[in-house]
């Protein structure tokens, strides 16, 4: 029985992990919390859903889905990130969460409020492993997660792009003395950012199959807890955070009842900034860094 | 006065007190994301105490605002110690713990709501969200105004200046906590119903919006931002997701065209000569 909630915790983990990815390589590279991400989620995973309902193939609907994710994010940088630079340092922020707002009633305009399920044919498929039921969806996705992250951490040390973006993160006025196209790498973050949130939410529209347009507050934002539990501006650090945040979940779910999850992650979240703010990988001093 | 026009009064009121909330804090730079927390405690406690006790309900209001003020103190201590990012996302996760552990609550109703007992008319309401506009006015032409906005633009000369930076900060934060408190609790006297699943941080995120809406340099900026985001809507009457969407389009244009909001101490110096409200220094 333990087992099987470790297991599911993982699994559900997996999703959260792809969102702290996207909330940590902002923060990592610009310093720049993203509260549009858990819009960006929802829409992804609705989008799944209606166009499910349209009868589309499902390659194509998550490849949608995914330039969904990569379009919102684009459009976030260019109305939010790029033109207020030098202000107030919550400027950014409060642009990214109007735009948390902005998707989400035109989503409800556009969809309704209710919880939508979504139908596959394959959802049912499960390995038995010693008395274990393991979804083969579920376990394709955390593949997945896990594929694209280490696809990321790649480019980020090897390429030229990664380098760049590394010394954006060290400081972008070197980073422009030294050379690197800041304003044309600025985007590359948001979309690849946008890519993973959008990809957390069709694994989660299609693993658990269901949409609804509050599914971005309910599981997105568990992304951020992810984030700061591995250690913010981390990759590996979020995916930690997040199998952990997945497996804390599911154990205060059949610990304690649905509604004890909300006081224990983010209760965990608040544990985490009072004793180590750096996280769990991360390095000293980050809490001086505005 | 018709119900309608009653109805958008007391919601203006209670907007009213709600931005002052989460203007205190902002104008010590403290962004508040778990100010739906510290709304629902003054809500639930000032609730419990005219239900279970029988206290008269304004006497119950100020009592668990005071109450929420002593909590609001507590977290400061501890959440005060992070700035930046690392702050918005403590106050974050207090403000979903509050929620969480009232919804697990049995005794206030946990997801249920809990209903109230007694009623708090709209003159009450009125008057409370006067005397909270005044108070902080008549704040911000004291020192310690002044002070609030020297630390919110240098920390370091205000500590020079021999400002208790720490002591402004926790009073800033805890003073806003208070006042939402008290909205928390007309809004459950007068609606006589509070339910905790409407402080969550999407609540938090939108009194944060119409202060910023409103701006931050002036005293004026939250009743501004307040104004405009509970008349607008009224006056457009659309659906009330619509009037979200054109929420949510204002606040991108405002952050892009004028990131100080509405109200800025240049434009009010402009409208009205010296009085300028807070005193701050406008931005370079």
């Amino acid at each position: 029985m333990l087992a099987q909630q470790v297991v599911n915790g993982l699994l559900l983990g997996s999703v959260y992990a792809l969102v702290a990815v996207a909330f940590t390589f902002a923060i990592g590279i610009l310093n720049f919390l993203n509260f549009s991400i858990p819009g960006i989620f929802m829409f992804a995973g609705m989008l799944s859903w209606a166009m499910l309902r349209a009868d589309f193939s499902l390659p194509i609907v998550v490849l949608a889905a995914l330039a969904s994710g990569a379009v919102l994010s684009w459009v976030v940088e260019r109305v939010t990130w790029r033109p207020v630079g030098k202000s107030n340092h919550y400027v950014p922020l409060v642009g990214s969460m109007a735009f948390l707002i902005l998707i989400e009633n035109l989503v409800l305009v556009a969809w309704g409020s209710d919880q939508q399920r979504l139908t596959l044919p394959f959802a049912d498929a499960s390995l038995r492993v010693g008395g274990l039921v393991i979804g083969i969806p579920q376990v394709v996705g955390m593949i997945a997660a896990i594929a694209a992250v280490a696809g990321l951490a790649l480019v980020l040390k090897r390429t030229r792009i990664g380098r760049g973006l590394r010394t954006i993160a060290e400081d972008t006025g070197t980073a422009r003395l030294l050379g690197v196209p800041v304003q044309r790498f600025v985007p590359v973050v948001f979309c690849t950012g946008g890519v993973f949130t959008a990809m957390a939410g069709v694994l989660f529209a299609l693993n658990y199959q269901q949409a609804s347009p509050f599914m971005g507050e309910e599981i997105a934002l568990k992304g951020i807890s992810a984030m700061v539990i591995g250690g913010m501006g981390n990759i590996w650090g979020a995916i930690l955070g997040g199998l952990i945040i997945g497996v804390v979940e599911t154990a205060s779910i059949s610990w304690f009842g649905a509604r004890a999850v909300d006081v224990a992650v983010y209760g965990l979240l608040l544990a985490i900034l009072f004793v180590r703010p750096s996280g769990l990988l991360g390095g000293g001093a980050a809490r001086d860094r505005a | 006065m018709s119900g309608y026009l009653e109805g958008v009064l007391v919601l203006l009121a209670i907007n009213v007190i709600l931005a002052y909330g989460a203007f205190l804090p902002l104008a010590a730079g403290q962004l508040n994301l778990g100010i739906g927390g510290f709304v629902a405690i003054g809500a639930y406690g000032s609730a419990y105490l005219s239900n279970e006790y029988a206290w008269d309900p304004l006497a119950a209001a100020l009592v668990a605002s005071g109450l929420t003020g002593f909590v609001a103190m507590l977290v400061a201590f501890a959440v005060l110690r992070t700035r930046g990012i690392y702050l918005a996302l403590a106050t974050f996760a207090f403000g979903q713990v509050v929620q969480g552990v009232i919804l697990n609550l049995n005794v206030v109703g946990g997801a249920a709501g809990y209903p109230v007992s007694t009623f708090l008319g709209p003159v009450a309401v009125f008057a409370v969200a006067l005397a909270v506009l005044a108070l902080v006015v008549l704040l911000f032409h004291t020192r310690f105004g002044i002070s609030v906005t020297a630390v919110n633009d240098d920390e370091t000369v205000s500590d020079l200046l021999g400002i208790s930076v720490r002591g402004i900060q926790t009073a800033a934060f805890t003073a806003g906590s208070v006042i939402a408190a008290l909205a928390g609790a007309l809004y459950a006297h007068y609606f006589s119903f509070v339910e905790a699943q409407n402080y969550g941080v999407m609540f938090s995120i939108y009194i944060v919006l119409y202060v910023l809406l409103g701006g931050t340099q002036s005293v004026w900026g939250p009743l501004f931002g307040a104004a405009v985001f509970t008349l607008l809507p009224e006056l457009l009457r659309g659906s009330a997701q619509w009037r979200y969407v054109i929420f949510a389009c204002l606040i991108i244009v405002v952050m892009n065209l004028r990131p100080d909001g509405l109200a800025t101490r240049g434009l009010l110096r402009k409208l009205f000569g010296r009085r300028d409200g807070a005193g701050a220094p406008e931005r370079p």
